[in-house]
């Protein structure tokens, strides 16, 4: 705690809790179970109160790990199917890039890349690192690490671009002989990864980033 | 771990001696659930995994000349237009010589890598039997997948360039024809009997020394056990127009034949062995119906042939006919010079048939006979006055045929049976021999020396006029006297005659006197007769004389003792 002189002191310390819904604050109440999650209802907005997140890192972990897994069915398996006069066949996302970028169209073929492969991967990325290093109480730099989860947090809906593509594609075009597109299996899974991925963003408690500073002071 | 989030520092002031608190473990619960996420996720991969894997079929490598129109990914492999593949990699050939596709079967298609599976790629054609593979022209090329029965399964195939002509179990039977050319067929050409179409041809391939090209032909079921061990095959292509000896001959089988080329079959007419062929029988594609329904040519036998005329009309394949009956062809014509005679013959070389002389041939061959015999029973037929003569076998179109028949009276010739080939002695043609023998004609007639004769004759006659005057002047007073003359000669003439008349008359004494004589003559002639029959009776009397009591018979007791005389026989005499 003197080490950190120059961070202001944090809200346990001074009895008091922080609403998570409407970020009203109150004060934590003298005989609330330190140890227990659930500390009572917000005055406010009745929305229950917690310190931090409840098991936030195990939630996290677990929703990572799931879209991890969903990733993988994501890029192998094709995410839609296009007809051109009688000629096409599947493409998955990463055959999509492809394509478009030896059909010279090497701005949507960048686009798509980032969206749905450069974006989950620093989701995955990023918290993962974030998750082990509050794990492992580490102090390294962590305002670079806040600054990453902003990040994440930030980035972490454009994913959804691709799935947005395939819904409007596969709705508009559908001139049976001429054109047709039909999604297939792939941006079902490509969309949970997303989801997941943002959940697991929102899980996470970047005040943990912080928490660890005492400990090792 | 999740219980690193309760390891957070706590505030320091804790109650010193709290009543022990109770113990919250439901957020195990919390956690546990969370997990499920992941978890479930894990699932539905693992179950696409297992999917995926148990739906996957075998993998094969194909191999093609080129991957035009295929496309790694997207190409399908169908069968019966149901899909049962698709293409996930091509690549070259490390020799570059071809490509090899990658194809992941179907599970459920695991049994088109038996090992007798053909492979081709379906591509837009316009072929003799239609147009194919129209659809993919819009949705681009696909693979075409035909099973096999094999049990034999392999991961690696080579496709076919082209489309099978039959497709797996389709019922009938395949034959193989052998033809000198390929003509206007092609696969999957049409296959007729009777102008119906009962088949197609499956594959042609050139020969591996290239004097000839096999064609498979596939006949359906049921008109396969149509083919028999007799069956006759030929090519139906086109429109067959003959200009021979016989005339204009046009022959067509249907339209579709004479466009895109077809065969046909049939029975030839007699008795044959009608039981059916089986499958991958050999036969033989005639060039057309005639050559295909005559019997059996047998080995044919060269011969030339050396004619002194021109022989303008005489083409090759023109026939060779032996006592009217179609014997052989003409194949090669051409002139020689005879440094003797200074002329330029034509020698013709024929092929002929002799099996096609049917039950002669056997007669004068028996089945083991080599060349010897044949040159024999040649040298024996030239002897006989065999001749080839041209003849012409169409007054309009002016073409010749060569008969070989016998010719009467021929001029004897020498004949080298040994010689290889045999050169048959040749007669000029009808036509040209009464052509020669017109020009003969012709020619003596005009040795005739008419100017000369006429001017002779015209001489002649004026000689002839002038002695006629001086006849009619000089001689003819003569000739009246002479008549004069003539006439008083007649006149002594007749005098003399009645003279003799009179000297000659029945009681002249001539007449009288010539009586006498012919009484005399007559008594010796008597008395001569009866002498010669006793001589003849008894010729010993010669020699012995007389016997006794024997008498000469005069003419009235010779008669009666002619039967005793000769009772004992002449030929034993007492």
């Amino acid at each position: 705690m003197t080490a950190q002189a120059a961070l202001p002191p944090r809200a346990p310390l001074l009895g008091l809790v922080e609403c998570h819904a409407c970020s009203a604050v109150c004060r934590l109440p003298a005989t609330a179970d330190t140890g227990a999650h659930h500390l009572g209802r917000c005055p406010r907005c009745r929305a229950v109160l917690h310190r931090r997140k409840p098991h936030s890192i195990g939630r996290t972990w677990a929703l990572l790990i799931g879209a991890l897994i969903l990733y993988v069915p994501a890029n192998v398996l094709p995410v839609m199917y296009t007809t051109m006069l009688g000629r096409g066949g599947d493409s998955t996302i990463l055959g999509g890039v492809v394509e478009f970028w030896h059909e010279g169209s090497i701005d949507i073929a960048l686009i798509i890349f980032i969206a749905s492969v450069v974006v989950p991967t620093t989701k995955f990325v990023v918290l993962s690192l974030l998750l082990v290093t509050v794990q492992r109480a580490s102090h390294w730099a962590p305002v670079a690490r806040a600054r990453m989860y902003r990040l994440v947090e930030l980035i972490g809906y454009w994913s959804m671009l691709d799935v947005v593509v395939v819904a409007l594609v596969c709705a508009l075009v559908q001139f049976d002989a001429l054109g047709n597109a039909e999604p297939r299996l792939g941006i079902v899974f490509f969309g949970a990864t997303v989801v997941l991925t943002m959940l697991a963003a929102a899980t996470f408690d970047p005040r943990l980033i912080w928490d660890a500073e005492p400990a090792d002071g | 771990m999740a219980d690193h989030n309760d390891a957070t520092p706590q505030p320091p002031p804790a109650p010193p001696d709290a009543a022990p608190l109770p113990q919250v473990r439901k957020s195990r619960w919390s956690i546990s659930l969370v997990w499920l996420v992941p978890a479930v996720a894990l699932l539905l991969g693992l179950s696409m995994v297992v999917q995926a894997w148990r739906s996957s079929g075998p993998r094969i490598e194909i191999a093609f000349q080129t991957a035009e129109g295929l496309e790694a990914g997207k190409t399908q492999v169908r069968f019966k237009n149901v899909v049962i593949g698709s293409v996930k990699a091509i690549r070259l050939a490390p020799d570059r010589s071809h490509v090899r596709v990658t194809v992941d079967l179907a599970k459920e298609a695991a049994s088109f890598a038996s090992a007798d599976t053909r492979f081709w790629v379906v591509r837009p054609r316009v072929g003799a039997s239609g147009v194919s593979g129209i659809d993919t022209l819009l949705s681009g090329a696909f693979i075409g997948a035909d099973a096999g029965k094999s049990s034999d399964m392999r991961d690696s195939f080579v496709g076919l360039e082209t489309p099978p002509a039959i497709t797996y179990g389709a019922a009938g039977r395949q034959f193989s024809l052998r033809a000198d050319d390929l003509g206007s067929l092609d696969i999957g050409s049409p296959v007729y009997h009777r102008r119906v179409q009962v088949g197609r041809v499956v594959s042609a391939t050139l020969d591996k020394d290239g004097r000839g090209v096999s064609v498979q032909v596939f006949i359906e079921a049921p008109h396969d056990r149509l083919v028999t061990r007799s069956t006759r095959f030929w090519n139906a292509s086109g429109v067959d127009l003959t200009v021979g000896a016989n005339g204009v001959k046009v022959n067509t089988q249907s339209l579709a034949a004479v466009l895109a080329g077809g065969i046909a079959f049939q029975m030839p007419p007699g008795l044959w062995d009608a039981a059916a062929a089986p499958e991958n029988t050999v036969y033989t594609l005639s060039p057309d119906q005639k050559t295909a329904l005559t019997p059996p040519d047998g080995e044919p036998l060269f011969f030339t042939m050396r004619f002194d005329q021109s022989m303008r009309g005489l083409a090759v394949d023109a026939p060779v006919e032996f006592h009217g009956i179609d014997f052989g062809k003409v194949v090669a014509i051409n002139v020689d010079y005879d440094a003797d005679k200074k002329t330029f013959p034509t020698v013709v070389g024929v092929v002929v048939y002799p099996r096609r002389l049917g039950a002669a041939y056997d007669k004068l061959q028996a089945p083991g006979d080599g060349p010897e015999q044949q040159a024999r029973v040649m040298a024996e037929l030239v002897d006989r006055g065999l001749r080839a003569q041209p003849r012409t076998g169409n007054l309009l179109t002016g073409q010749l045929y060569i008969a070989l028949d016998f010719v009467a009276n021929a001029k004897k010739v020498s004949f080298d049976a040994q010689a290889v080939p045999m050169e048959v002695p040749t007669v000029p043609g009808a036509l040209d021999k009464l052509q020669e023998q017109l020009a003969s004609i012709v020619e003596r007639v005009e040795k005739v020396p008419f100017e000369s004769i006429g001017t002779r004759l015209d001489g002649n006659l004026a000689r002839l006029d002038r002695t006629l005057e001086r006849v009619n002047g000089e001689v003819l007073p003569q000739a009246q006297q002479t008549l004069k003359s003539l006439e008083q000669t007649l006149g002594d003439v007749r005098t003399t005659v009645n003279s003799a008349g009179g000297t000659l008359a029945e009681d002249g004494a001539l007449q009288q006197g010539l009586a006498q004589t012919l009484k005399d003559l007559q008594r010796a002639a008597t008395s001569m007769r009866g002498l010669t029959d006793y001589l003849s009776r008894h010729p010993e009397s010669l020699l012995r004389g007389r016997p006794q009591g024997g008498s000469l018979p005069d003419e009235k007791a010779a008669a009666p003792a002619v039967p005793a005389a000769s009772a004992p026989a002449p030929g034993t005499p007492p």
